[in-house]
């Protein structure tokens, strides 16, 4: 660092040198006046000329030290900084402007570096795939977001034969519930297969992983926990390792712990935990496809081969298991299942990657307009030095230099403006990782990181070049006659002085059109999204509350049912509650249902299809569907004499139903039934549609059973749903003496029931919407970004004419022209630029919102209305922008116009 | 070279350092005196002399003072070294023939 060093000893150093040389001369006078008697000024005289030119002497001296560049630089740098301290408003403007600009491309820059851009935080991360098959003969289940899940069968069959990869495993999250330490709760489990944790290939922070040991149908019960929950439940104590912790009323030891940071997939886990019964090789049957696959490639092997690796373990798979005597296993067949393998980060990104890259599309947009809105103020400003640049042409200063000095003061901006972008940006992710959408994956992992900052510099840097040079191509040849000539005070303003502030305008206001119109169309969307009917009434007045009843408390259905029923009871109770009800899962909380198909009595089911389409089944208490506000469209809901007596009752979708028999009230009397052994269930009911998966996803047609039923599979008679989801309606909903009260009302049950998904259905309907919200915002803040700048634009371009043709107007008025008149033709130049802009903009527009076609919802990507209605809102800010300087027009007063010539 | 010669007899400030050159030349060399002061700079800069500020006992005035350092003196031993032999050369080659002219 002696270079900078130096910088900062230069003045010190002048110092020196110039005592130096002083005292030099003085001792040399006085040497002079002692030796030959002469006065102070001759000596003095006679002195100097010996020595030499004490300037020159002094700048020699100091450029032995100087880095002359660096100093040329720094020289340049201090003007800039002046000239522009000079112009606060300016500087201030653009400054800002461009710390904006810059700091909204970094901040999502940052995001799309985080979450597509950067390798997953395992090792080798490019050789791990999601063991995802595509089933495309079973309806239904095919429709499911990852395709069809592995079963354990499946699982046991790829772990011994497959060729392709190095290891694979399967999981599964879901949760359990942790009792002995406080207040009994749930927490979040990952039930995991021999392989997994060797595919992902993270070490343990401490202890051991769990290993096929732990899989051996005797084994003694190992768990692993992650970070978050040693750190919250242990204090993050290494001693917890040989701990016992109780789940599910059984003992699991605690054996290793898995550093911070570390997900299964995309998934945020408590404990791991693994499940010898689920993968005992003795009992497994085909089905249970609930399990994500993850594997890790061998070197070298393709995702296609692996894929058709897969592919050929099916017909193994087929072969080797089965469901019993009896049974064909090659039932599968017809399901036509296949390989379908994905990268991991692929799952991990899901379908978020399209929106980050056309939010950073409309921000990249965002930024050339600030660039062009940035070059149009240099334009000005250069215009009003074009003398003093005509000048310094004239007294020998080459182009070169000239455009040296436009360039470097247009990326001095360029790299404050970035310097600002940073803070803008370090802000803006703050707030996006405290408010930011759930849905948004590995939120937790965005960050400013070193690419960021290496991504603001670049984009600061080009900026600057890409403004400056905009500015110094057309300043920098300027032919010392002429630029003299065109300042001199007569003329009127030239028509090529404003060809390139017009064409920057002109592409401002196509951009800023492409930007509006998709702001409109994802504007529309969400208008529609929110008419949508989700299949529920008057969400923000719902409180949902899950409670799973575990054997060890009640161990058979009816007892299930009775304590479900006295929790209805209780909550029914509180003050301010109008009516409960509950199921085993509420539309859009992203609980896993259960699929199956069903048969209509008196119908072959089979007619000419080879396979039966999937049916969501869910399963309601009475008072449900009143509860959620769900229209009946024909017949009644559940009643608990319908539970308790075990009548064979059930209730049909309405697309399910008009489907089935054509309209709702035709459903009502008939029969069905899904399984050999179950009887025939009359259709009581028919509801309205529910939108399940998503508001923006269809309704899946839906069969709900009651919660308790004939047991099909085990030595019980009956059979009960034991984890439920509560609804209550109540003017309450969503405050925080509801959720107590209601947490007390099942604790005055039982107090070792644990209770979880304390919700309001509204927040379960919104985050439903948040990714078309969180578009949506994205995209609005930038168009309403490029119209301001668009705005500024014009009015920046018109106001600039308009004071440049002020004495060509007092002349004008003088000889007895209309100001209204004048007025509308600086307003008509606008327009004109606007409409030139606005043609362009259409062209481009009609291309881009193809790009988003699936991120609209019930919305073609040509909407009129969305072009439309953006086109005359462009127009009239155009009229606005224009027409505000040009009424300046209107104050003119001619003769002192003139006499200030 | 002359200017390291001249220190490493003595430490010197700027005058006195061209005082000693001048006399010791006799006056042959006459040069702006000025022009010490760049090649005082180089040397700085080459650390090959370090300057300190003090007060001359002589006249009382504060003076910066320069001395030689290490790698000066072994600068200055190269550059003798390939001074003398270049000199050497140089009187090989003129030596002879000015004889034979002057004969």
């Amino acid at each position: 660092m002696r270079w900078l060093e130096r910088i900062f000893r230069g003045s010190h150093l002048d110092e020196e040198l110039a005592e130096e040389v002083q005292e030099h001369i003085e001792e040399r006078t006085e040497q002079i006046m002692r030796l030959e008697n002469l006065s102070r000024d001759e000596a003095r005289q006679i002195a100097l000329r010996a020595f030499g030119n004490p300037t020159l002497v002094k700048t020699r001296s100091r450029e032995v030290w100087e880095w002359q560049r660096l100093d040329a630089l720094a020289a340049d740098f201090k003007l800039v900084a002046r000239r522009l301290s000079r112009s606060p408003g300016f500087a201030a403007s653009v400054l800002l402007t461009l710390s904006i600009g810059i700091g909204a491309n970094t901040a999502v820059f940052s995001v799309v570096n985080s979450v597509l851009l950067k390798p997953l935080p395992y090792p080798q991360p490019d050789r791990l795939v999601t063991l995802s098959l595509q089933a495309p003969g079973a309806a239904g289940l095919a429709s499911f977001r990852d395709g069809l899940l592995l079963s354990p069968s499946m699982y046991l069959t790829f772990a011994e034969h497959n060729r392709a990869f190095e290891s694979l495993g399967v999981w599964s999250a879901g949760t359990a519930n942790l009792t002995g330490i406080g207040q009994p709760k749930e927490v979040h489990v990952i039930t995991v297969s021999n392989g997994l944790l060797e595919t992902l290939a993270v070490p343990a922070l401490a202890g051991r992983w769990l290993n096929a040991d732990d899989q051996k149908p005797n084994a003694s019960k190992s768990v692993m926990i992650g970070y978050g929950f040693w750190q919250r439940q242990f204090g993050g104590q290494r001693s917890v390792i040989g701990k016992t912790i109780r789940l599910d009323t059984q003992s699991w030891q605690i054996v290793g712990i898995m550093p911070r940071g570390f997900r299964v997939v995309d998934s945020e886990f408590d404990i791991l935990r693994p499940s010898p019964a689920s993968f005992d090789p003795h009992h497994q049957i085909m089905e249970g496809f609930a399990w994500n696959g993850v594997g890790r490639l061998k070197d070298g092997v393709s995702i296609r081969q692996a894929d058709a690796d897969i592919s050929s373990l099916i017909p193994v798979w087929m072969d080797s298991w089965s469901d019993g005597p009896n049974s064909n296993s090659h039932f599968f067949d017809a399901w036509r299942i296949a390989g379908s393998l994905k990268p991991l980060k692929q799952q991990v990104v899901g379908g978020i990657g399209g929106v980050l890259w056309l939010v950073m599309g409309t921000i990249g947009m965002v930024m050339l307009i600030v660039c062009t809105n940035v070059a149009n103020l240099l334009l000005v400003r250069a215009d009003s030095r074009q003398q003093e640049l005509a000048v310094r042409a004239a007294l020998g200063a080459g182009r070169g230099r000239i455009a040296r000095e436009l360039i470097f003061e247009s990326l001095a901006l360029g790299v404050v403006g970035g310097v600002g972008g940073i803070a803008v940006a370090y802000a803006a992710l703050r707030c996006l990782s405290s408010v930011g959408p759930v849905n948004l994956p590995r939120l937790s992992e965005i960050s400013l990181s070193p690419e960021s900052l290496g991504f603001t510099a670049g984009l600061a840097v080009f900026s600057g070049l890409f403004f400056g040079s905009i500015v110094s191509l057309k300043y920098s040849h300027i032919a010392p006659g002429a630029g003299l000539r065109v300042s001199s005070r007569t003329a009127s303003a030239g028509r090529d002085r404003h060809r390139s502030q017009n064409v920057l305008v002109v592409a401002q206001v196509a951009m800023a059109l492409v930007l509006l119109v998709c702001a409109g169309l994802m504007m529309r969307s969400f208008a529609v999204l929110l008419n949508t009917e989700p299949g529920f009434a008057d969400a923000e007045h719902l409180q949902t509350m899950r409670v799973a009843i575990l054997p060890s408390i009640a161990s058979d259905a009816v007892a299930v049912t009775r304590m479900q029923n006295e929790i209805a009871d209780k909550l029914a109770q509180l003050p301010g509650v109008s009516s409960v009800g509950y199921a085993a899962d509420v539309p859009m909380d992203g609980f896993e249902p259960n699929w199956n198909s069903i048969f209509v009595q008196g119908r072959d089911p089979w007619g000419a299809k080879s396979t039966l389409p999937m049916r969501l089944f869910n399963y309601t208490s009475p008072r449900y569907f009143s509860t959620m506000g769900s229209r009946m469209i024909a017949g009644r809901e559940f009643t608990w004499d319908d539970v308790y007596n075990q009548r064979p009752v059930v209730i049909l979708s309405e697309n399910l139903a008009r489907e089935l028999f054509g309209s709702a009230g035709a459903a009502v009397g008939k029969q069905i039934t899904y399984f050999e052994p179950m009887p025939w269930h009359q259709i009581i009911g028919v509801v309205e549609d529910a939108r399940h998966n998503g508001v923006d996803a269809p309704a899946p047609a839906c069969v709900y059973w009651p919660t308790m039923s004939a047991n099909l599979y085990g030595p019980e008679p009956l059979d009960a749903v034991r984890g439920v989801t509560f609804v209550a309606r109540s003017q309450r909903a969503g405050s925080q003496s509801l959720t107590q009260e209601m947490q007390q009302a099942v604790w005055q049950v039982n107090g070792d029931l644990p209770v979880s998904g304390l919700r309001n259905m509204h927040e379960i309907e919104s985050r439903s919407l948040e990714r078309i919200s969180f578009t949506l915002t994205m995209i609005g803040i930038a168009a309403a970004m490029a119209l301001a700048l668009g705005v500024i634009g014009i009015y920046g371009v018109i106001s600039y004419t308009v004071s440049q043709r002020m004495r060509e107007m007092g002349i004008r008025i003088a000889l007895g022209a209309q100001k209204s008149q004048l007025r509308w033709m600086f307003v008509r130049t606008a327009l004109q630029l606007t409409g030139v802009g606005l043609i362009i903009g259409f062209g481009v527009a009609a291309g881009v919102v193809q790009l988003m076609r699936s991120l609209l919802f019930g919305v073609r990507p040509l909407d009129p209305l969305s072009f439309g209605v953006m086109t005359i809102v462009l127009m009239m800010a155009a009229v606005l922008a224009s027409y505000l300087p040009a009424s300046r027009v209107a104050r003119i007063n001619p003769a002192d116009v003139l006499k200030a010539e | 070279m002359m200017i390291l010669e001249s220190l490493r007899r003595q430490p010197a400030h700027g005058y006195a350092l061209v005082q000693h050159i001048q006399q010791r030349s006799k006056n042959i060399l006459q040069v702006e005196e000025g022009s010490l002061y760049p090649a005082l700079q180089r040397l700085l800069k080459g650390k090959m002399v370090k300057a300190e500020w003090t007060v001359s006992s002589t006249t009382n005035r504060r003076v910066r003072v320069y001395q030689i350092t290490k790698s000066g003196l072994q600068h200055l031993e190269q550059e003798m070294s390939s001074f003398d032999r270049m000199l050497e050369g140089i009187q090989m080659v003129l030596g002879p023939a000015r004889r034979a002219s002057s004969n």
